[in-house]
């Protein structure tokens, strides 16, 4: 065999490993949408072709699973979590990027290790907490344990994209007279804002996403839609039509982010240990 | 307004969350460690018990013991398999391409999915009658025709293992093609004109140059795959028995559905102690960095 004989094999080799591994990630999502276009009969069967329904996607908005306030509540709270975390992250990473403080790096070392801790060490403490509170159940409870997780993210990941923001131009504002917090809204708030917007994706997609504390927070008027998931169980089993259907809605508006920030995603999650 | 004083007053609403958020829960549950701790007992949760929590999970739960085992052995696993299988997929996707940026950018979707209906998911493809992944498996390999995967409790451990590294692959695959991506490419130029072949040259050349990259991962993924619980609780719920009960799951449980608060605080601990050695060691790198 020649060389060039041999490097074309060695393609075709490639491509077909890389098309395999298309088909491992893609079956089983491809799956969910197929089975949330069957009715509960074709749901059932191994079958690909088959008559699609849009009745699923009516029947999870309807009694007895009401999927609509699980979507409300959702949003609610990603987005209210994602309103505190990433102002008060961007002021903290503005000022761990420019100034050198006391216990500067004590402080960056516990915001890194509080994102490590288990969901579930933190969570009893807050059950405890919020049910002598009056918090259980609530969409505030939610919010305030979804910031344990968001936050630590924001804040490193935000840092990062100021880092890469050249300092002259801070520094030529500066001497023309411009206050620090002017700098700062004129200046590093626009040249940050697509790092602010990647940071601010993230956080929603994680808060959407958490399970843990909302199934320990929750159990009837501010259950999410993940926990919601739960729901679709009859005496004879699963659901499988009508949970796809709750599966799509969950996760395709999150792949749309996921899509938008795609560069940044690899970035935001190692929080700069990798580059 | 001085930058000295402003500095600090710029961290500080970020830092107060973090504090309230993270901070004292971390610390109130180790009081509660040491507490009696019962959720339907008023008082208990103050009731001063020393380190018996600690001793009752060491001395006499075979059931604690079970669930460090299952833990220890998934992360080993789950840890090995998406690391190896992810640097593979790596190695085929670095050079670039249509095809190649294509698939790239379709690793982002599993990633944003929730591990919570990637569980769901599994359940649905190894589902006896109608899953997909059931009648493949059953048609590949004969024997397992027949199985209910998550019935059994060798099969239900592999299926979850199998739902953690079809989630994780992705996210582990577009880290490593930058840290393959950033290795200069006149050190793998000049070992080819040297004549080495292609296994060499990943062995010598590459891997050892990838290796920061390869450790923080391993630490990453470490960490996340220790307190494994979403997928868990959707697939197997623990079951078959305790057969995939991990330790953040026998924590949930016993804290939760037993209301035993104190007692699972203390587990939750014990499993503190190896985040604390991974999270030091991730911080290592990541402060090498600055």
């Amino acid at each position: 065999m020649t060389g060039k004989q041999k490097k074309q094999l060695m393609n075709v080799f490639q491509v077909t490993l890389i098309v395999i591994a298309i088909l491992v990630m893609l079956v089983p999502i491809a799956w969910i949408f197929l089975a949330a276009f069957k009715n509960h009969i074709d749901v059932f069967q191994l079958k690909i072709l088959f008559t699609p329904t849009l009745e699923n996607f009516r029947s999870v908005f309807e009694p007895p699973y009401y999927l609509g306030r699980k979507l409300v509540n959702s949003t609610i709270v990603a987005f209210v979590t994602v309103l505190i975390a990433i102002p008060a992250a961007t002021m903290a990473a503005y000022s761990f990027s420019r100034f050198r403080m006391v216990g500067e790096t004590a402080m960056l070392v516990v915001v890194l290790a509080t994102q490590f801790v288990p969901a579930v060490v933190i969570i009893l403490p807050f059950f405890v907490m919020f049910r002598d509170l009056g918090l259980l159940d609530t969409r505030l409870g939610l919010i305030i344990v979804n910031l344990a997780i968001v936050m630590p993210f924001a804040i490193w990941m935000i840092k990062g994209f100021i880092d890469g923001i050249p300092l002259d131009t801070e520094e030529a504002a500066m001497i023309d007279g411009s206050s620090r917090l002017q700098v700062i809204r004129n200046i590093v708030l626009p040249m940050a804002a697509p790092g602010l917007l990647t940071a601010g994706i993230f956080c929603f997609i994680i808060s959407w996403n958490e399970f843990l504390f909302a199934l320990i927070l929750t159990n009837k008027d501010s259950v999410t839609l993940p926990i919601g998931l739960a729901l679709f169980k009859a005496e004879e089993g699963d659901l499988w039509n009508l949970l796809s259907a709750a599966g799509i809605i969950i996760m395709v508006p999150m792949f749309v982010l996921a899509l938008i920030i795609r560069n940044y995603f690899v970035q935001g999650m190692t929080m700069g240990a990798v580059r | 307004m001085k930058d000295n004083t402003l500095k600090y007053l710029l961290v500080m609403p970020a830092v107060l969350v973090v504090f309230v958020t993270a901070i004292w829960p971390l610390i109130e549950s180790l009081r509660l460690s040491f507490t009696v701790g019962r959720l339907n007992r008023p008082g208990s949760l103050d009731q001063y018990l020393g380190w018996e929590n600690y001793s009752w999970a060491i001395l006499y739960e075979p059931a604690f013991w079970n669930s460090v085992q299952v833990t220890a052995i998934y992360t080993v696993v789950t840890v090995g398999l998406t690391t190896l299988l992810a640097l593979g997929l790596a190695i085929l996707l670095v050079p670039g391409g249509r095809l190649r940026s294509g698939v790239q950018t379709l690793l982002i979707l599993p990633f944003a999915m929730s591990p919570a209906l990637i569980g769901v998911s599994f359940r649905f493809m190894f589902n006896p009658e109608f899953g997909l992944f059931d009648a493949f498996f059953g048609a590949l390999i004969p024997p397992l025709a027949d199985v209910s995967w998550l019935a059994n409790p060798t099969l239900a451990f592999s299926v979850c293992v199998m739902a953690d590294v079809w989630g994780w692959i992705p996210f582990l695959t577009l880290v490593l093609i930058g840290g393959l991506a950033s290795i200069p490419q006149d050190t793998i130029e000049a070992a080819q004109v040297d004549g080495a072949g292609a296994w060499r040259v990943f062995k010598d050349v590459t891997l050892p140059q990838l290796l920061p990259v390869l450790a923080v991962v391993i630490i990453l993924k470490s960490i996340f795959s220790l307190k494994t619980f979403d997928q868990i609780y959707m697939l197997t719920n623990g079951g078959p028995g305790t057969a995939t009960q991990t330790l953040s799951h026998y924590i949930y449980f016993n804290g939760m559905k037993y209301g035993q608060v104190g007692y699972a605080s203390s587990v939750a601990w014990l499993m503190v102690i190896p985040m604390i050695f991974l999270t030091y060691a991730y911080a290592k790198f990541v402060f090498r960095k600055r």
